[in-house]
């Protein structure tokens, strides 16, 4: 088609496919140092633990980002795939001595197939329709592991404490250090593969699909298989997540696992931070884990719903002055989409 | 000139209202089929049934033979069919690299290979100098190439432009105009709606008018200009009271 190739042509041909901000890398690399000697710091139990639960709510909360802020699709039943990632590392040590390390594979591969399961008929509704049918599904998942007693029914499960092979039990009862580092390379590995996949033809094709439905359509993309496939990924970065949090606790039951405020937390975090971007689910997560934390030091169980107050205010002002989430305050050149002009 | 696209006896109603009633014509390798019609006539809904947007409730749409009726918009796109929309719908968070980026992944495995591609088109557009812009941040005429430049990146051997100078001031519709010449030059067959008269005479090969849902005339453009159907379609009869 092209016959004369203009100069400016050549020059945008000879631009790197993507452009990586110095400052960003070496602000990331420092980040990532200070996070990996933190532990050496001496903190106390409190800091390990707040660290840890912001590291698991960004890793969460990246997850919902991948089906809201790549496809677009509104999920409100996201707690399904922490409760399965949960229950798939108890059930196997508990019931089959199988070490929670390959329970957590398991658990990822059976979310990957649920969300399969369920993205195949559910992911045909659009917008609210779609929202809707998760949390019912999500509220369902509670209810038939309340009834089943291979589970524990409402009781749960009670993973028995293990002190001769921590590793192997992935119980670390004298620190919390150990949870703390395995946390940590799951946050990162999240940010990782989010990044990847930010940059991917599959990153291309979910936005398309985000944006304009029809004209990604128009353009030889299969919205329903895309969609499911960002379905799958999202809820196999959400599994590992009750799977941590199982062992860290020992205990699993379906008003916990099945919580549906996880799923609205995880989507607080993100709308907070930013949906679409990939800083976004840290930044809410960094924000608001410390709010939710020190409202149950300060206010104690009663005063729990503290946290959901100030979250509601936080996410109203949001709203109404940064759409975009608190992301958009972070100078353009800090960001990953940031292009040469 | 062989034939690239047969059309037959198409239909579709939504409830009472038959947008499309049995209509039928061809296009042929190298063409610029002009669609012509008032409001209403049913020029977007012939186009959402050829790509598959819409399904038809009777008749068949075949490309090089092939019948391509009822199947997935992904799918005829695959095939060698691209389009655009009446109503633009550009990935509008995104520059307008990556909306044409998008388009070239249909064929291009490369990332790399993909991005080189889709600036060669955005250049052919006369865009590459508004390359890292947001979809967003262009005019309307700019996103009209936009969208033509995403169609293109898909290899179509046919386009079908839904009226391509609708909504664009008049400095910007010979641009536009030389656009379409330059992809018939190119070897591509186009198919456009088209509501400004002297343009779609001008360009295009032959014209297919749709009234009511249904075809009124396929001829070429001289014969069309003289056909009192049209004539009345766009004038409406004189009253011999």
């Amino acid at each position: 088609m092209i016959n004369n190739i203009s100069e400016k042509l050549l020059e945008a041909k000879n631009e790197p496919l993507w452009y990586f901000n110095k400052n960003s890398l070496i602000i990331i690399g420092v980040v990532v140092l200070g996070l990996l000697l933190f532990p050496f710091t001496s903190p106390s139990k409190f800091a390990i633990h707040l660290m840890m639960m912001i590291f698991m709510h960004a890793v969460m909360a990246q997850s919902w980002n991948v089906l809201a802020g790549f496809s677009g699709q509104i999920s409100l039943g996201h707690a399904i795939f922490y409760g399965i990632g949960a229950y798939a590392t108890a059930y196997f040590y508990v019931k089959l001595h199988i070490t929670p390390w390959i329970g957590i594979l398991i658990g990822i591969g059976i979310s990957g197939f649920v969300a399969m399961l369920i993205g195949i008929p559910i992911l045909r509704l659009k917008g609210h329709y779609f929202a809707i049918a998760t949390l019912l599904i999500g509220i369902s998942f509670q209810v038939v592991f309340q009834r089943w007693p291979e589970v524990g029914s409402s009781s749960g499960l009670w993973i028995p404490i293990n002190r001769d092979s921590p590793w192997s039990s992935m119980q670390f009862h004298k620190s919390k250090v150990a949870y703390y580092y395995i946390s940590l390379i799951f946050f990162i590995g999240s940010f990782f593969l989010v990044w990847l996949l930010n940059r991917s033809k599959l990153g291309y094709r979910l936005r398309a699909i985000r944006d304009q439905s029809d004209a990604a359509s128009s353009l030889g993309i299969h919205v329903s298989k895309y969609k499911i496939i960002a379905f799958i990924i999202s809820a196999m970065i959400m599994a590992p997540m009750g799977s941590i949090y199982a062992q860290y606790v020992l205990i699993v039951d379906p008003n916990n696992a099945f919580n549906v405020d996880i799923s609205i937390l995880v989507l607080l975090i993100s709308v907070m931070g930013g949906v679409g971007n990939i800083w976004g689910p840290i930044i809410g997560a960094v924000i608001l884990i410390p709010i939710s934390e020190f409202s149950r030091i300060y206010f104690g169980g009663t005063g729990h719903s503290i946290d959901l107050i100030v979250y509601g205010v936080l996410i109203i002002i949001i709203c109404i002055f940064r759409p975009a989430g608190i992301v958009s305050l972070i100078p353009k050149s800090f960001r990953e989409r940031e292009k040469a002009k | 000139m062989s034939i690239l696209l047969k059309v037959e006896n198409l239909s579709r109603s939504f409830g009472g209202i038959h947008a499309n009633s049995d209509i039928s014509f061809d296009v042929k390798e190298g063409e610029i089929l002009g669609v012509i019609g008032p409001n209403g006539a049913g020029k977007s809904t012939l186009f959402d049934l050829i790509t598959g947007f819409t399904k038809s409730d009777k008749g068949q749409v075949l490309l090089r033979e092939k019948n391509i009726t009822n199947i997935r918009p992904d799918l005829i796109c695959r095939m060698g069919v691209g389009r655009t929309f009446q109503k633009l719908k550009p990935f509008a968070d995104q520059t307008l690299l990556e909306n044409v980026i998008v388009g070239a992944l249909v064929k291009e495995k490369n990332l790399k290979v993909a991005r080189d591609k889709a600036l060669e088109i955005i250049d052919f557009v006369d865009l590459i100098e508004k390359r890292h812009h947001y979809a967003k941040e262009l005019s309307t005429g700019q996103r009209k190439r936009l969208e033509l430049a995403r169609a293109l990146a898909t290899d179509p051997k046919l386009l079908l432009m839904d009226e391509v100078t609708g909504g664009v001031d008049q400095r910007t519709i010979p641009g536009l105009v030389e656009l379409v010449l330059k992809l018939k030059k190119n070897g591509i067959t186009v198919v456009t709606i088209e509501h400004n008269m002297k343009i779609i005479m001008d360009i295009s090969d032959r014209i297919l008018a749709l009234n009511q849902g249904k075809r009124i005339a396929f001829d070429i453009p001289k014969n069309i200009s003289q056909n009192s159907q049209v004539i009345d379609a766009y004038l409406g009869t004189v009253d011999a009271a």
